[in-house]
């Protein structure tokens, strides 16, 4: 019943020269998501800044929050950057309400979250 | 006394992590009837799906053989959703969920189900049936409001 959740990455580089990770999440974010998710997050902890692009996902539930959350404790642990693009406006209003945006930056698009970092 | 008009729509889930999802279905299909505004359709959404899952996992404890009663009621001015489980309700609101205490592992990272209800809807209610009856979760959306968060945040 619940939609398969595929993480794929690739790497990007800043106009500074910066080699950032994209982690790109297709279906949907929640409990059953939790090996795709951590499992990728796991290839680029520790290894420099990263996006999250959730412009492929649809439902996202407070499990998939969980899981969100579990990779920023990693990233603050690490001293390493994230940004989230690609949200829905209802999405980015969740993300805000939870205080992900504190340890997150919550940007519109690819571009704006990486010159963020 | 004048009478309320309400119109009903029930469905039966299974205590089945994903099926929240035809729940959700169901309720953004009632709101846009109603006329609800796409942005309160996803509040409705989202608040249905986290009070089923609880209701799935806390409430019947994943136990198939049970089921998950939804039960939509739309008046004029709102639509009221109850969610039905066999569980034993709870005794008391667990606390704001802390996203520093998260963060840095003082706090579980899940647990944000509650609290997205109550700030997605304009009211929420959890009652126990002092019957043995179960328990249920009751919400309320009304037409023409924004959510507390959205007047907050102008």
């Amino acid at each position: 019943m619940q939609t398969e959740t595929r993480t794929t990455i690739d790497r990007t580089t800043t106009s500074g020269g910066t080699s950032i990770s994209v982690m790109r999440f297709t279906g949907d974010i929640s409990s059953a998501s939790k090996e795709s998710v951590l499992g990728a997050w796991q290839t680029v902890s520790g290894n420099g800044p990263v996006l999250l692009d959730f412009s492929k996902v649809e439902y996202i539930n407070s499990s998939g929050i969980g899981l969100i959350i579990t990779m920023l404790m990693e990233a603050d642990k690490s001293g390493q950057k994230v940004a989230v693009f690609g949200l829905t406006p209802h999405f980015q209003k969740v993300f805000t309400m939870v205080g992900i945006g504190k340890y997150a930056g919550l940007h519109k698009d690819q571009e704006t979250a990486a010159a963020s970092l | 006394m004048s009478e309320r008009k309400t119109t009903n729509v029930e469905v039966r889930l299974p205590s089945r992590m994903g099926f929240e999802k035809v729940a959700m279905s169901t309720a953004a299909s009632v709101a846009k009837l109603m006329g609800f505004r796409d942005d309160r359709v996803e509040d409705l959404k989202t608040a249905v799906a986290e009070a089923c899952i609880n209701a799935i996992e806390h409430g019947n404890q994943l136990n198939e053989k049970l089921s998950v009663g939804v039960i939509l009621s739309a008046s004029a001015d709102g639509l009221e959703v109850k969610v039905v489980d066999n569980g034993e309700g709870i005794s008391k609101q667990p606390p704001k969920p802390d996203i520093d205490r998260k963060v840095h592992g003082e706090e579980d990272p899940r647990g944000m189900g509650m609290f997205l209800i109550q700030a997605l809807v304009d009211e929420a209610e959890w009652v126990h049936d002092s019957k043995g009856n179960g328990s249920y979760v009751r919400l309320v959306i009304r037409l023409d409001r924004e959510s507390e968060f959205d007047k907050e945040s102008k």
